[in-house]
């Protein structure tokens, strides 16, 4: 057996989600090639530093805002040499694998969390509610993988080699326009050690940057419940939860966030969970390890004066 | 332009699911059922569309036992024009899902596909770019913002790290994301109405469709439990505790 991993293309780097994609293929087999969509030498030299990975396969051509149009075709080529094939299940891996997935007439398994055997894994249901282990009988396993559950595979210490794989060909049914990308000094939701979220209990768009001095005191990421993203407070992309990002910090402080289930799959294995609510019987406080209650507006302003 | 939404009737969202005793499926007897929120933000854009003078005819889908013509007509009542419905008793996976609605696209003529993108029972997030492939379709997933015009539609997408603009040419498939709209209500009149309009039934062995399930589910279980822990009484209580018991800080 030997696996492709999809990199996610980012400009600079192979990405900490597909870092766990590279841990979690190691768990099926030894034999672990990577593809880079990106025409970057930096990025390509600092694949090749991954520990474990046999080969850096290097694409070339129209891989402009990475289109699925343009680049399912391509790694479908890839595919055929493989027994698996593993992106993380961010954005861009639960656009493009499905389409992939299709082209090899495979029934993909979405977001694993567990690897039993190289036919069988895990994976939540109902929003985390459940889970699921399914055996696939595809000849080629088209997966992703909930990179919260997997170790980042080791960014050096690699040396494999670089071969040159297919071309990309321009579809001529899409193009990309731009990208929007939010601009902040912040750490990554995804990859800070500490995310400070907040839920409706915040109450208005501008009351969120009570939160800031207290990320940036502790250096973390901020994140927002569904219901702060619904009522307009902040945009999407800090969403934690099943529709959300799902995040596995060392430390998680939930600040006016009831607990909804939705909420709940998306933090629930973090190390630690502080919560921070004015109702002591709101959700949260049955899975949280310590529970503040009071009102934010006093106990927030206050934690960030006396963290030193 | 014709639009076809496909929508399928899922658990409640508010409903606390159980896994049944045999550990083989969540419990999905004596349970609330209702469409897919994803499928509704779906059905509300293709009503738009055509409230716009951009669409003529909103066809709407579902594939799955009787139920499924109960969640077809909710789609009706919301502006729906007329219903297939693909008569599948047991589960149908995404790729077979998406076998089948490339059947319905090429019968009827379809030039813009709008679906949820996931449904939040097996949270698959698949179908809508199979059917892309299987087309060979462009593809514009978790939309939160369309700009249809004759020939071609700009779609604003939600990414991780924020939002991106792609522009194709129709037909084409668009899954929906949680900004997209706010599905309305549907009006007691409309739900009246709703109840005449045409709902086709065929047997899912009619699409000439293989719904054999490719993966075997071996079990289902409920996760851990985290438990909760304690509650500390003040904010120097909860320093001391992060520093000394998580030594986080």
């Amino acid at each position: 057996m030997s696996i492709l991993v999809i990199a996610e293309p980012n400009g600079v780097n192979v990405d900490r989600g597909t870092l766990s994609a590279i841990s979690a293929a190691h768990k099926i087999s030894n034999e672990v090639d990577i593809l880079i969509l990106e025409d970057s030498e930096e990025v390509i030299k600092k694949a090749q530093n991954i520990k474990g990975v046999t080969k850096v396969i290097s694409a070339s051509g129209d891989l402009d805002g990475g289109l699925a149009e343009n680049i399912a075709p391509l790694i479908s080529e890839c595919a055929k040499n493989y027994s698996h094939v593993l992106s993380s299940a961010g954005t861009f891996g639960k656009n493009i694998m499905p389409r992939v997935s299709a082209l090899n007439d495979s029934q993909q398994i979405s977001d694993i969390c567990e690897i039993i055997d190289g036919e069988t894994f895990v994976r939540p249901i109902y929003a985390g509610n459940a889970l699921a282990t399914v055996k696939s009988k595809d000849k080629i396993k088209f997966i992703t993988v909930r990179t919260t559950a997997f170790e980042v595979a080791q960014n050096e210490g690699g040396d494999a080699k670089v071969v040159s794989g297919p071309v990309a060909e321009t579809n001529g049914k899409s193009s990309f326009i731009n990208r929007d990308l939010s601009e902040s000094d912040r750490p990554e939701l995804t990859a800070a050690k500490i995310i400070v979220s907040g839920g409706r209990g915040i109450g208005s768009a501008d009351n969120f940057s009570i939160l800031d001095s207290l990320a940036d005191k502790l250096g973390a990421a901020v994140g927002a419940s569904r219901a702060a993203v619904d009522a307009g407070y902040v945009p999407n992309d800090y969403q934690v939860g099943q529709t959300g990002k799902v995040v596995a910090p060392e430390l998680y402080i939930a600040v006016g966030i009831s607990g909804a289930i939705q909420h709940l799959a998306g933090m629930k294995d973090s190390k630690t969970i502080v919560a921070i609510n004015k109702d002591e019987d709101a959700p949260i406080f049955q899975i949280a390890d310590y529970g503040l209650v009071g009102d934010l507006f006093d106990v927030i302003p206050e934690l960030s004066d006396k963290i030193k | 332009m014709k639009i076809l939404v496909p929508v399928k009737r899922v658990i409640d969202y508010n409903v606390k699911i159980r896994v049944n005793s045999e550990g083989s499926a969540v419990e999905t007897n004596n349970v609330k059922m209702s469409m897919n929120p994803f499928d509704e933000i779906a059905v509300e854009e293709a009503v738009r569309l055509k409230e716009a003078g951009k669409a003529e005819e909103i066809i709407i889908t579902s594939i799955g036992d009787k139920g499924s013509q109960e969640t077809i007509r909710t789609a009706f009542a919301m502006g729906g024009d007329r219903g297939i419905h693909i008569l599948n008793e047991s589960n149908t996976e995404p790729l077979a899902v998406a076998k089948i609605l490339k059947y319905i696209v090429d019968k009827e003529g379809v030039d813009l596909v709008i679906l949820g993108k996931q449904a939040i029972d097996d949270d698959s997030n698949q179908t809508g770019q199979m059917l892309a492939a299987l087309l060979n379709w462009p593809q514009g997933t978790f939309a939160s913002k369309l700009e249809v015009s004759s020939d071609e539609l700009q779609i604003t997408r939600e990414i991780d790290g924020g939002l991106e603009t792609l522009k194709m040419n129709l037909p084409c498939v668009v899954s929906t994301d949680l900004r997209l709209n706010e599905p309305r209500y549907a009006s007691l009149p409309n739900i009246m109405k709703a109840k005449k309009k045409q709902i086709i039934e065929m047997p899912v062995t009619d699409t000439g469709v293989d719904v054999t399930l490719r993966l075997e589910t071996l079990k289902v279980e409920e996760p851990a439990v985290r438990s909760g822990g304690r509650k500390v009484a003040d904010v120097d209580e909860l320093i001391n505790v992060l520093k000394e018991e998580v030594g986080i800080i």
